[in-house]
């Protein structure tokens, strides 16, 4: 795969790539102000139980804009305009599949999760069984999840930044590992938290005024809008197309993108925020509403960007179509709006780092080092320690992965973490809650073999010799 | 404490309760499956029905994928009203009944 590149310059008028006043502005602003929350928070974060579910102490509509904003990372908001401007209707689809899976969140794993009241995802699968075998198994499992989603979410940070700010992408690895360690060292869950509001809040607010400004240059009529549409690109823009053209296709990204939230940590890890089960079923109710307010009209900005902008230029700019949405906002708002735009794709991959790095220290300080280490017998103390210790540790992984995985698909690595995430945590999490004989064997081996086949293949993939280590035939 | 805990789980009330809680999530999943998957199979078997105009060039596929994400959102909400009005209040009732609060 190419990496992105800078075809800024020709008949192109846009001042991405270089930075300008009103981006640095609003960049500054939102890390200064969470920055001010990290401060607070670490003055309210000491003990175990304060560091990884902020005390219990966050009310289920904050839950659910964090969970909202656990979830709406760059992926979906770049990822889904920009496959909308491009592919037109079947990026669509992708909103519909990555919404479904918060009701079936709701009705199988929600209740009973809650219920055990834990910190991790270990926590409840090792409940009734012997602990320290599952939870080696089930950490193993819970990191190697997260740790691919952060490399996504690195890879989309050092690209997007690199396009909006004109950094090195290097440089831009190390910023955002940098901020991002900030918060969860000194703030824990509660500062983590704290700009996953923010930024939720931020991010359907500058979307929804990206929408309205949008539909206004078609006098508020999405049917003109579409008649834009299929002007430029035939009918075909708005009617279902190439992604899925077979049954099986249909069946198996179907259930991929409904199921795999139920195996990401860092969302199962929210459930614990809040006081009690009422509030953690409102908090998922609040969350899949935000969402779908999110997905319903995220298609409207692609569709915009596709008729105003057009998918020569967006192409241009960058070839996955990332850039459709701050090319929209320039376009229809100027430079401010698109600062402002910019801005908050970056407090995006911010809070999402936080919130994946927050989960990967939780399972490694509280599973492994706690119950396995030190055979449960660790002060607070020293667990909230090892947690600070192992957030470093990640964070220092998570940016050279990120550099080491330069020029990836952004997409692509995020399925790679839903592979993961349904074939290695999904099935022991479900039987653990459900199957009343499931054993410890039974779920250390459902994990391991979920795991290690999912990353195996990954590992003897083309992506990985080819594109990563430069040792296949078809190497660039 | 623990006996107390054992006695509440293993009455026959708890486990009507718990056995209704299973019976109303997976007539709530199932539809839900219903709901996405005739979605997706649509798209996999009749891509025609879903690109009929319904407007000057509006398909019919654009407000069907907004109504799914709509509807799986109503059912998450029917699920959680029912949670906290009628099974929370159940569960707390039966509990005061066995500790005899």
């Amino acid at each position: 795969m190419p990496p992105v590149t800078e075809l800024a310059a020709g008949t192109i008028q846009t001042t991405l790539g270089k930075p300008t006043v009103p981006s640095i502005s609003f960049f500054l602003i939102i890390v200064v102000i969470t920055l001010l929350i990290t401060y607070w928070a670490s003055k309210r974060t000491k003990s175990a139980k304060e560091f990884y579910a902020a005390g219990r102490s966050i009310s289920a509509f904050q839950n659910g804009l964090a969970l909202a904003g656990d979830y709406m990372s760059a992926a979906s908001f770049l990822g889904i305009a920009g496959m909308v401007a491009l592919k037109g209707y079947d990026g669509m689809i992708y909103a519909v599949g990555w919404l479904v899976g918060w009701p079936a969140l709701m009705f199988l794993i929600a209740e009973p999760l809650r219920n055990l009241g834990k910190f991790t995802f270990a926590d409840v699968v090792a409940f009734r069984l012997k602990q320290t075998p599952v939870r080696i198994a089930s950490a193993i499992g819970g990191i190697l999840t997260v740790l691919f989603y952060t490399i996504a979410q690195m890879v989309g940070s050092g690209s997007l930044i690199k396009l909006m700010f004109g950094l090195p992408y290097e440089l831009a690895e190390i910023l955002v590992g940098a901020i991002m360690l900030a918060y969860v060292l000194f703030g824990g869950m509660l500062a983590t938290t704290w700009v996953q509001i923010i930024k939720a809040v931020l991010l359907l607010c500058g979307v929804t005024v990206l929408m309205l400004i949008t539909l206004a240059k078609f006098n508020f009529n999405r049917g003109e809008l579409n008649t834009e549409v299929a002007n430029q690109y035939t009918q075909a823009a708005l009617e279902p197309g190439g992604l899925i053209s077979n049954p099986i296709d249909a069946v198996s990204l179907g259930l991929a993108l409904m199921l795999g939230l139920l195996g990401l940590p860092h969302i199962l890890q929210r459930f614990f925020t809040v006081p009690n089960a009422k509030a953690a079923r409102v908090s998922v109710l609040y969350a899949s509403g935000f969402i779908g307010y999110f997905y319903i009209i995220i298609p409207i900005v692609g569709f915009g960007a596709a008729a105003l902008i057009g998918r020569d230029i967006i192409t241009q700019i960058d070839k996955g179509g990332n850039m459709a949405a701050p090319l929209l906002a320039e376009f229809v708002g100027g430079t401010p709006f698109l600062g402002f735009i910019a801005a908050v794709a970056f407090a995006t991959i911010l809070a999402v780092v936080a919130g994946l790095t927050l989960a990967a220290a939780s399972s490694f300080s509280h599973d492994i080092y706690v119950h396995v280490i030190r055979r449960g017998k660790a002060t607070e103390r020293e667990e909230v320690k090892a947690s600070r210790i192992a957030t470093l540790l990640f964070g220092v992984i998570a940016v050279l992965l990120g550099i080491l995985f330069k020029g990836q698909n952004v997409a692509f690595m995020v399925g790679l973490a839903f592979a993961i995430a349904c074939s290695a945590n999904f099935p022991a999490l479900v039987l653990s809650i459900f199957w009343k004989r499931f054993t410890t064997a039974g779920a250390v081996w459902a994990i391991l073999t979920g795991a290690f086949l999912a990353v195996g293949l990954i590992i003897i993939s083309p992506t990985v010799w080819e594109d990563v280590l430069d040792l296949g035939v078809g190497a660039e | 404490m623990a006996k107390d805990v054992r006695s509440v789980l293993e009455s026959k009330e708890f486990k009507a309760l718990v056995a209704k809680r299973a019976r109303v999530s997976t007539v709530l999943m199932i539809m839900l499956f219903l709901l996405y998957y005739g979605f997706i199979l649509l798209i996999g078997f009749n891509k025609p029905f879903l690109a009929q105009k319904i407007g000057e060039s509006t398909t019919l596929g654009i407000p069907m994928a907004v109504a799914v994400i709509i509807l799986a959102w109503v059912l998450t909400l029917v699920y959680v009203v029912w949670a906290n009005a009628i099974f929370d209040p159940e569960v707390e009732r039966l509990r005061g009944q066995l500790f005899g609060k």
